[in-house]
């Protein structure tokens, strides 16, 4: 056997270490691995033409984002994390913070199904059944949120699930301050 | 005072197993005997210290003693006894010890059962087993150390263990799982210690080949288990997710597989020692890597524990002086391994190369699934997901060759075989599971859905050919129920492995492609049939709890108008959480689950109903016992008691093997 093949594993491994050590160099660094950048930051939620998950037939387009900051929960049922996420986002909606669904490459049966069984947060229910939306909000997995201001611009991304201690580090001061803008 | 014993301890394990992997490891290179004797007392010493340690702990859980950090933050005085006691492992430190505690087991099990080995091979093994425990010790004294105090401002109640924590399943799935990730470390020391020598013989091969099976019959049973947690009490109706944290599970299993495989070929026939090296070490760098993976926080997933970059980078030193130090080693050494046997391109030691290659194949396949999101955003490509299709598609390739080869490997001989000899049975076999197949799935399902086809069989290949290389081998020589009663327990093992195998495979893919997922409405007293079931709902009945309202629904299911079971689901609304539970009621059979969860209660008193039918979804998990049970049988097979080893030479017990 050639000796040189024998180095093979561990240079593979040695590669490996590399990634996880830059990584971890990137967390400490506070690049949290949840918290990915988005380019949409800034700008204003794509054009979209999605029907609403219950009501076929009953279309939303952008203007839904106007008016009032809220949150866009991106899920699905597929997704464990999610299943997680819900408890809370139930809580938050109940102490009035708006939030909008994004059911994101799923089968409209089992999403109905699933809010009518774990209660529903939102005040619109998008259907985004080939997920394209989602690619235009260059989303990565479910669960993902978006905050959204007033006026429809995408201010803040959020990867991962929401829950009580990122909802109060992070969220909800940045939540705070969109209502305090939209008021002022 | 308790928990300063406990910590107190956990210092002097490390002491000890500090001292147990240099003082053995240095006798054994200059042939000094009383510093070699002192291996054994040294790991039983670090194994005592240790189980003290974990006592305390648990005693500090059993007492709420919140004016410890990992106590208070971990457990409530209101949880009962054993679900405190479970709590321990409930999160990252205490699972952690549990780790360290199950390491130091295995190890006072070599100690203890290795009294047939020369001294110099057991020194050389458990060192390098003290070497691993001195890692870890190290990482939960500096890092993790479940002992801390609140003190001197202690909490007067404890927090809430996670809800979903407080299930019996949990008592005994960490452990499972644990007892198999740790339990590759005795194949990892005895390949590493024999590549310090650089004798890799085939007794090596014999020494490491029960424990390498008794790690992988617990770690199989511990991915059982929590797939089967997952699917009953979550009830996602799911058994198996692709999270990252089950393939990392997973991927050790895969090579704890191959390793156990191409052991015993390195044993029989002395060829594939390099693979089979390579193989040991990767099997528990693998369940290392998972440990890795699950507590830094580099990876996102349900089961994720709280991450923290400097417990990170600690395992990731660790995993580097482990993992790269061992294959290192296996660079430099690797070249001096001499295979003796050898073999023509058509004989079993090929066909289990093919299986051994084909289960790598699916190993990388699911470490790159794992990792290859986070690659991907690294060097810059952006965001990539991998889901689940990707895994099924590949799984169901690689498992078609996989399966085939493994119906025909038993029937084929050693060193070298003729394809005519198995070409009748082969082709007797096809025209078995063929016909079988199609007709099954005709007669018992609406659809012919190619993919259950296909599975099946896959799944009825390896039976039927196992049932003719036993009834082969048993009319060898004897009659066929004579024969039978010869076979020794290894070959049984064998058979309870692959059909173990097959029975998972058919579970799995009936229950793929033929489950049913209904929502109805239904109000009380009336019926819906699904798939032959007649669902009445007979009523709802209240059964409020101290801080809910409930209801409970009970459903009469009939098949043919005979009675077939009563389901009770039901429903929770917790008034001051503001959230429903629900409890779903499943009725467990041998082709089929029946399964009632009630949702929203629409106007008008009925009810939208949640209705699933899951053929044969038990014999995924009844497969997995099967497996398991095969590791149990090879182990109590008569070639590895080691007391009789003691004074058997090499050529002996290579014809021995060649025997069997």
């Amino acid at each position: 056997m050639n000796k040189k093949l024998l180095f093979v594993p561990l240079v593979l491994f040695l590669a490996l270490a590399m990634v996880f050590m830059v990584q971890l160099t990137r967390n400490a660094g506070g690049d949290d691995p949840t918290k990915l950048e988005s380019v949409l930051v800034g700008k204003p939620v794509p054009n979209f033409k999605l029907e609403d998950l219950v009501e076929t037939g009953k279309l939303y387009e952008q203007d839904i984002f106007k008016g009032e900051p809220l949150l866009l929960n991106v899920w699905a049922t597929w997704c464990p994390t999610c299943y997680a996420e819900h408890t809370y986002l139930n809580d938050l909606a109940s102490k009035g913070v708006k939030i909008i669904g994004l059911n994101y490459k799923d089968e409209r049966i089992k999403a109905v199904r699933w809010l009518n069984e774990l209660g529903n947060p939102y005040i619109h229910s998008l259907f985004d059944g080939n997920g394209m939306l989602g690619m235009d909000l260059g989303v990565y997995g479910a669960p993902e949120t978006f905050l959204i201001d007033a006026k429809g611009i995408v201010r803040y991304r959020h990867v991962g699930d929401v829950n009580e201690r990122n909802w109060a580090d992070t969220l909800e001061p940045m939540y705070q301050a969109l209502l305090e803008e939209a008021k002022g | 005072m308790i928990a300063e014993l406990g910590h107190f301890s956990l210092i002097v394990a490390l002491g000890l197993s500090i001292l147990a992997s240099i003082y053995p490891l240095y006798g054994a290179s200059v042939g000094n005997q009383s510093m070699m004797r002192m291996a054994r007392p040294l790991t039983f010493g670090v194994f005592g210290m240790l189980l003290l340690s974990f006592i305390v702990l648990c005693w500090a859980f059993y007492t709420n003693d919140f004016t410890v950090t990992y106590v208070a933050s971990n457990s409530n005085s209101l949880l009962p006894w054993y679900y405190r006691i479970t709590a321990v492992w409930g999160a990252h430190e205490g699972s952690l010890l549990l780790w360290v505690l199950i390491q130091a087991t295995w190890a006072a099990a070599v100690a203890m059962f290795s009294r047939g080995m020369p001294l110099e091979s057991v020194s050389r093994v458990l060192a390098v087993m003290g070497m691993i425990s001195v890692g870890f010790l190290l990482f939960i004294i500096v890092t993790s150390n479940p002992f801390l105090r609140t003190l001197p401002f202690f909490p007067v109640d404890g927090r809430d263990l996670n809800p979903l924590l407080q299930d019996p399943g949990l008592i005994i799935h960490p452990p499972m799982l644990y007892m198999g990730y740790v339990g590759f470390s005795v194949a990892f020391a005895f390949a590493i210690a024999s590549l310090m020598t650089g004798r890799l013989d085939t007794a090596w091969a014999r020494w490491s080949r029960p424990w390498t099976i008794a790690a992988w019959s617990f770690l199989t049973l511990g991915i059982a288990l929590g797939s089967w947690w997952a699917y009953y009490e979550l009830g996602w109706g799911g058994w198996w997710f692709w999270d990252p944290v089950e393939n990392a599970s997973f991927m050790p299993w895969l090579a704890g597989t191959a390793l156990m495989h191409s052991l015993s070929v390195t044993e029989k026939r002395g060829t594939f020692k390099a693979w089979t090296v390579l193989l040991a070490i990767s099997a528990f760098s693998l369940s290392l890597l998972g440990t890795f993976l699950v507590r830094s926080g580099v990876l996102v997933s349900v089961h994720a524990f709280a991450s923290d970059p400097a417990r990170g980078m600690f395992i990731l030193g660790f995993l580097v002086v482990v993992i790269g130090g061992s294959l290192l080693l296996y660079a430099l050494r690797g070249g001096q391994i001499r295979a003796r046997g050898n073999y023509s391109l058509f004989s079993r030691e090929n066909l289990l190369l093919a299986n051994n290659l084909l289960l790598v194949a699916g190993l990388l396949v699911v470490l790159i699934g794992t990792l290859l999101p986070l690659i991907h955003k690294q060097i810059g490509l952006g965001s990539v997901s991998i889901g689940v299709p990707f895994f099924n598609t590949l799984f169901t390739w690689l498992m078609i060759p996989f399966a085939f080869i493994l119906g025909i490997g038993p029937m084929v001989r050693w060193k070298r075989d003729n394809i005519s000899n198995i070409t009748k049975p082969m082709i007797i076999s096809a025209a078995i599971t063929l016909p079988f197949s199609f007709l099954a799935i005709m007669l018992f399902t609406d659809s012919m859905e190619p993919m259950a086809i296909l599975g099946l069989v896959m799944a009825v290949w390896i039976v039927v050919m196992h049932g003719f290389e036993l009834y082969q081998r048993a009319t060898h020589r004897h009659t066929f129920m004579k024969g039978l009663g010869k076979l020794g327990r290894s070959h049984w093992a064998m058979m309870l492995g692959h059909i173990g195998l097959a029975v998972s495979v058919i579970g799995m893919t009936l229950v793929s492609n033929y489950d049913i997922e209904r929502d109805v409405r239904l109000a009380p007293g009336e019926t819906i049939q699904v798939q032959g079931y007649d669902f009445n709902f007979a009523g709802l009945r209240d059964a409020d709890g101290p801080n809910y309202d409930g209801y409970i629904a009970d459903f009469n299911i009939t098949r043919n108008g005979k009675h077939e079971t009563t389901l009770h689901a039901e429903k929770r609304f917790y008034t001051t959480a503001g959230s429903m539970m629900t409890e779903a009621a499943i009725d467990s059979g041998v082709t089929r689950d029946l399964y009632v969860a009630m949702g929203e209660r629409l106007d008008d008193g009925a009810w939208a109903v949640r209705i699933y039918f899951k053929p044969f979804v038990n014999w995924i998990w009844f497969g997995s016992v099967l497996m398991a049970l095969g590791g149990v049988m090879a182990i109590s097979d008569k070639r590895y008691r080691f007391r009789k080893k003691a004074k058997v030479g090499n050529a002996k017990a290579a014809k021995q093997a060649e025997v069997n």
